[in-house]
């Protein structure tokens, strides 16, 4: 069972690192370390965790019209963005359903994506119908880290001093101990942090450097999950999915003026007309009372009627008790609703609450919140 | 001296007089990861052998705990409420999860001492 999974450049380390691992998106990964979740989660917030995130998909698009024609396929504004600047957005479908979520960078050269681990071969495949074989360049060979916290800007800055004039969301080209490394401000935790694209073969060697930096733990994908969770940032496959559009998602802050009014990719006209007169679901964040966790899938009621699911809920270990969010009816979205959470037959009193669960703390301005 | 047994579950119960403490196994606990909530069962219910009695979740997920043995429930521990992380703490002491009353006190027999139930776990490695 085990050999079928594929391994990350790091997987020795993390097995070193006393790992335990669970199969995700054909990746054996580690979930937690032997600290916990709890801890590496807090550890995240405190000062800075070191993740692996090699499984998720790094692409580039060439050729010099790259952005214009991967604009075909998300609604984000690519066009515009300058080198070294990155956006989030997403692949749509027909019906305005998000196929995937994506980091998109515009370098000197190309147009660099990161896609996530259990879409990415079908990412590929739609960018080569679209952009043709030769303008896509699958980058299986390279490993991301994501190094996520407070700390995380002296642990770097010690190994490229450059990384600490980096402004959000931007993106350059350092040398970390000799290799050539390419990072961002950037993250999915909420919290100020990188991401650092590098040779899959240097990545053992840098990540034992960044671990050793003082501010640096290991974090498994455990507490990379109530991060972002508490953060109100969307999991793809939970909180995105292709019946879910942008707009119900809350994401019309990634679609630009002159996207929303000009279209032009997939699901524009279903986009446009739930921009115009609002979706008839939206996602929220959902503070059940007491203490016992909502997970996802569990029922919404209001006014004694379901009217939405929760679809990524748990712990907050910062937030100190149950956060989820979910998707409800139009009239139930503001915060401050009464609702009520079905857990395992029992109902139990839960509020509409603004999202994030934690305060955002990026490294300039919020580019997330509308 | 009380009387220890195991379920393959993973639940234990210790058995004094006509009743039993029950609660979840060191084993459980670790492979569980950090508790954040107990619901336990009603006071005065009645389970049976084998039954869904309580969920236990970590950060990770809920998992269901069954019942070793049948009878009513006398007794739940409240400290879970405030501290579940008792269960990480204590789990075969001060975490257990409720007290029954036993109308079958032949069920036990079926159940694993603590040294099958060590041979149980090395067989699962």
């Amino acid at each position: 069972m085990s050999q079928e999974l594929k391994q990350t450049p790091l997987h020795a380390l993390h097995a070193e690192l006393g790992a335990k691992f669970v199969p995700f998106a054909g990746y054996d990964m580690p979930v937690q370390y032997p600290a916990g979740i709890l801890k590496e989660h807090l550890a995240t917030r405190a000062s800075a965790g070191l993740f692996d995130v090699s499984h998720m998909g790094q692409v580039r698009l060439t050729g010099p019209d790259a952005d214009v024609q991967l604009e075909r396929l998300v609604p984000g504004d690519i066009v515009a963005l300058q080198p070294g600047e990155m956006r989030y957005t997403m692949f749509t479908n027909e019906r305005g359903g998000v196929l995937d979520d994506l980091m998109v960078t515009r370098r000197a050269d190309d147009v660099f994506l990161v896609v996530n681990a259990g879409c990415k071969d079908a990412d590929i495949a739609l960018l080569r119908t679209a952009l043709g074989e030769g303008a896509v360049d699958y980058q299986p060979d390279r490993a991301l880290l994501a190094l996520q916290g407070p700390g995380a800007v002296a642990a770097l800055a010690r190994l490229a001093p450059e990384s600490a004039a980096l402004g959000f969301m931007k993106a350059a080209s350092v040398s970390i101990a000799g290799t050539a490394a390419w990072i961002s401000r950037s993250g999915y935790t909420g919290e100020d942090g990188f991401e650092i694209s590098l040779p899959g073969a240097a990545a053992d060697a840098v990540a034992r450097l960044l671990l050793a930096q003082p501010e640096v733990a290991p974090v498994g994908l455990g507490a990379r999950d109530s991060l972002r969770l508490e953060a109100g940032l969307c999991l793809y496959g939970n909180d995105l999915t292709p019946d879910i559009t942008p707009i119900e998602a809350g994401l019309t802050w990634t679609i630009s003026k002159r996207r929303r009014e000009g279209g032009g990719f997939p699901g524009d006209a279903v986009i446009q007309a739930q921009i115009a007169n609002g979706p008839a679901r939206r996602r929220v964040g959902i503070q059940p009372e007491g203490r016992a966790p909502a997970r996802a899938h569990t029922a919404v009621l209001g006014g004694g009627e379901v009217i939405g699911e929760v679809t990524s809920g748990g712990f907050g270990p910062s937030a100190g008790g149950p956060v989820a969010m979910g998707y409800v009816a139009r009239g139930f979205a503001k915060a401050g609703t009464a609702i009520e959470l079905d857990i395992r037959g029992k109902r139990h009193a839960a509020a509409v609450v603004k999202l994030p669960f934690t305060p955002h703390r990026y490294a300039k301005q919020d580019l997330r919140s509308t | 001296m009380s009387d220890i047994r195991f379920t393959k579950d993973h639940e234990w119960v210790r058995v004094e007089g006509d009743t039993a403490t029950v609660g979840i196994s060191e084993y459980a606990q670790e492979q569980l990861g950090d508790v954040v909530f107990v619901e336990l069962p009603t006071v005065g219910a009645d389970v049976e052998a084998g039954g869904d009695a309580a969920v236990v979740e970590s950060v990770k997920a809920a998992s269901e705990v069954y019942s070793p043995v049948s009878g009513r429930i006398v007794e739940i521990n409240e400290d879970l409420e405030a501290s579940p992380s008792l269960v990480n703490e204590s789990a075969e002491d001060e975490g257990w999860f409720w007290r029954i009353e036993l109308s079958d006190p032949d069920e036990l027999d079926e159940l694993m001492t603590a040294k099958d139930y060590k041979a149980f776990l090395e067989g699962l490695d």
